[in-house]
């Protein structure tokens, strides 16, 4: 199609769903409002319009009736997209992803497959009420069966969800929300990066920021404020959550010798302790400092006043570097 | 306590057409039409008694022949041999647990001798006679209960789908199953099993709202066995459970769970509703679990013998060979046949069962994923290191 010099997040994501539905007829868009009104945040601005009410589902207002009524559009031979609204709504779809989606393979030795992708507006910074903030992507990361993936920047977003769709393993798309507006550029002719694959965002020699979706901006902001100290940060990008690839992380640490790892959802149990665990065991003798993390604390999502606390941003990232670095 | 008076208390407890109609005439003077409508509604369908005798009934007419007839009863001999065979196999220890479908034979029977070999089933853990129906050899149905598999049988060869254990999950699987049916153009139609717990199920509910909003074409047929485990029906619902359908804008009727034509023949009713485009139906059989729960549960500690021996004059089998014995239908010789067959299928049961080997210990890392994960393959190659790091020690011992 074409290079798009600037183009949102948001808007990879709706020519992303577009691209999907024109290469496969199977291929469903289902969720609350994301007909006529395109989705509360527009991210399916315009498809119910061009591919009709067949293929683009207003459904009722029932989260595990969305995620339950996919797997069995899925065991049908469909390719539902299923839209949650907001993070802290998928809960109660969790049984059903948890119990139905993830195992339905397994449990049938292979012999049925369940293609669903659920895209879940995630994570904070956007002054929102309760429950519209929330990172829940360690809960679904632990469970066999479900991979996790989330985009950082425009390009991505846009191949990630279309390799998400084209597999054949149920995938929980995270789109960090308040990157929706962010521009970047998209080439829609280039070879697609492997959807399961970490990439260096920014390299570097000295200590490696490992973070994903909504914080690789700010990491990368770090490493522009640390260069400046004269220090050389690297930062890898994890894109996927399940699984993820310890190896790229391994490779940058194995140079740098420091690896702080940072994320919005709480840092108990998280992400960032399963690397700092694998790491740790990977790269013992080459580890100049512990891993560390930074991250949401063992709180519920603060009220929208506070959430520039809560969240991990340059300062507290930076406290990290500058910690690990001291070893 | 006699049986009769237990029975009573029993059927007033699920909403009987007596109970209804002493509810009916309370409410009359507010509400006289509603009233009326009900006490008809709360009578079961039913067209075969429970002492065998064939009635007629306005709405549901039934027309089999002898080789059909012979065969709903065939059917439903053959699944409680397989069913007492699967029971006895646990107290063995060939199995770790069963769930007997013992008294809800013609629930199953009947309407899954009233499906296409194009409809699909979504069953619960209980559905064997529908299993039976669809073509699945039931030594496939023991895997999950013997702990080799969680699931033995391809969904996609009989058209049946694996049991879902969480209750309530799979309405929501028929309903998004059945809307793709309808994207496809095609006529057929799905079921759904559940029951009189899994009503109480938000999934449940949420299959009556998707599939009454879309108008899809599924069935929904909940076996009123009266029993969740210790739990009566009672504590699930304050109304007869098939009068929930209206609610979501469709319809719902009751029939006599126990009573292989009346099942059947509304069931394939209900099918033809949604193959012609009416959307969903709610079936509620009204049937008794003469059994346990499961091999697990003890039901003398929450139910009375009184109410399990009422239900036993109403027995599915017991009513349709006194049916088909009077009417000539069958002779000696084919009963006699019949229970040569079972004992030959209780035989190869058995056999089978025992000689299931358990699966290999890789067998762990299998089918997680469809197109593979980094994380199971490294995994699975540390255990595969870890097991044959015993090989020596194993070699060892061999030789000593």
């Amino acid at each position: 199609m074409t290079v798009f010099e600037k183009i949102t997040l948001s808007k990879a994501i709706n020519a992303s769903l577009r691209a999907s539905m024109e290469a496969d007829p199977k291929v469903l868009v289902m969720g609350e409002d994301v007909g006529k009104l395109g989705g509360v945040f527009r991210v399916t601005d315009g498809l119910q319009k061009d591919f009709g009410e067949d293929r683009v589902i207003d459904t009722p207002l029932a989260e595990s009736g969305i995620v339950g009524t996919a797997i069995g559009l899925a065991l049908r031979g469909y390719r539902p997209v299923v839209e949650i609204q907001f993070d802290g709504f998928v809960f109660p779809a969790y049984d059903q992803i948890v119990t139905q989606l993830a195992k339905m393979h397994a449990r049938a030795l292979g012999k049925v497959k369940v293609p669903v992708v659920i895209r879940i507006p995630y994570a904070g910074g956007i002054g929102a009420v309760e429950h519209h903030s929330e990172s829940p992507e360690a809960l679904f990361a632990h469970v066999a069966g479900l991979k996790c993936v989330s985009p950082s920047n425009s390009s991505d977003a846009y191949w990630m969800l279309q390799q998400a769709i084209a597999g054949d393993d149920p995938v929980i798309y995270f789109e960090p929300k308040r990157r929706y507006h962010d521009k970047s550029r998209l080439d829609t002719e280039a070879i697609p990066y492997p959807l399961h694959k970490a990439r260096v965002a920014q390299p570097g020699s000295d200590l490696t920021l490992a973070a994903y979706g909504p914080m690789v901006k700010v990491c990368l902001d770090v490493a522009k404020v640390a260069a400046e100290e004269g220090k050389s940060v690297e930062v890898v990008d994890l894109r996927s959550l399940s699984p993820i690839d310890f190896d790229t992380v391994q490779e940058s640490v194995v140079k740098t010798g420091r690896l702080v790892v940072v994320h919005e959802a709480p840092v108990f149990l998280g992400t960032g302790a399963e690397l700092a665990a694998r790491i740790t065991e990977r790269c013992f003798y080459h580890l100049e400092a512990p891993v560390l993390r930074v991250g949401g604390f063992h709180a519920p999502y603060p009220p929208s006043r506070l959430e520039d606390e809560y969240l991990p941003g340059l300062d507290r990232v930076l406290d990290a570097v500058d910690r690990a670095l001291a070893y | 306590m006699t049986v009769e008076s237990t029975a009573q208390r029993k059927t007033t407890r699920g909403g009987s057409k007596r109970t209804t109609a002493k509810k009916a005439s309370s409410a009359k003077a507010k509400t006289p039409d509603n009233a009326a409508d009900q006490v008809e509604q709360d009578q079961l369908v039913q067209l075969l008694t429970p002492e065998g005798k064939r009635v007629e009934h306005p709405d549901y007419a039934i027309d089999l022949t002898p080789e059909e007839l012979r065969g709903l009863y065939r059917d439903m001999v053959l699944t409680r041999k397989f069913d007492a065979e699967a029971t006895t196999l646990q107290r063995q220890g060939e199995l770790g647990l069963w769930a007997s479908l013992l008294g809800q034979e013609a629930a199953q029977i009947g309407s899954g001798r009233a499906l296409r070999d194009d409809d699909y089933v979504f069953p619960t853990y209980r559905e064997h006679g529908v299993a039976w129906c669809r073509g699945v050899d039931p030594t496939n149905l023991l895997g999950m209960f013997r702990g080799v598999n969680n699931g033995g049988w391809d969904p996609n060869s009989n058209n049946f789908h694996l049991y879902t254990i969480v209750i309530g999950s799979q309405a929501l699987h028929a309903t998004g199953y059945a809307m793709g049916v309808q994207k496809d153009g095609a006529d057929s139609a799905v079921i759904a099993y559940f029951g009189d717990g899994a009503s109480s199920q938000g999934d449940v509910a949420e299959a009556f709202t998707f599939s009454a909003v879309y108008n899809s074409p599924v069935v929904f047929f909940c076996q009123n066995n009266q029993w969740a485990i210790s739990e009566p029906t009672e504590k699930q619902t304050r109304v007869p459970l098939y009068q929930r359908a209206r609610g979501y804008g469709f319809p719902g009727v009751r029939v006599d769970g126990n009573d292989v034509l009346a099942c059947l023949a509304v069931t394939k009713a209900a099918l033809e509703r949604a193959r012609t485009g009416q959307g969903p139906m709610l079936i509620e059989a009204f049937t008794y679990r003469m059994g346990a729960h499961t091999t697990s549960d003890d039901p003398t500690k929450y139910r009375a013998d009184e109410e399990t021996r009422a239900w036993e004059a109403k027995d599915p089998i017991l009513r349709l060979r006194t049916y088909l014995v009077a009417e000539g239908v069958v002779d000696d010789a084919y009963l006699a046949a019949v229970e040569a067959e079972s004992e030959a299928l209780g035989k190869r049961v058995r056999e089978t069962v025992r000689a299931m080997p358990d699966p290999d210990s890789m067998a762990i890392f299998e089918n997680i994923y469809a197109d593979g994960h980094a994380l199971v393959d490294e995994e699975r190659a540390q255990f595969a290191a870890y097991q044959a790091s015993f090989a020596d020690a194993d070699a060892v011992a061999e030789e000593n």
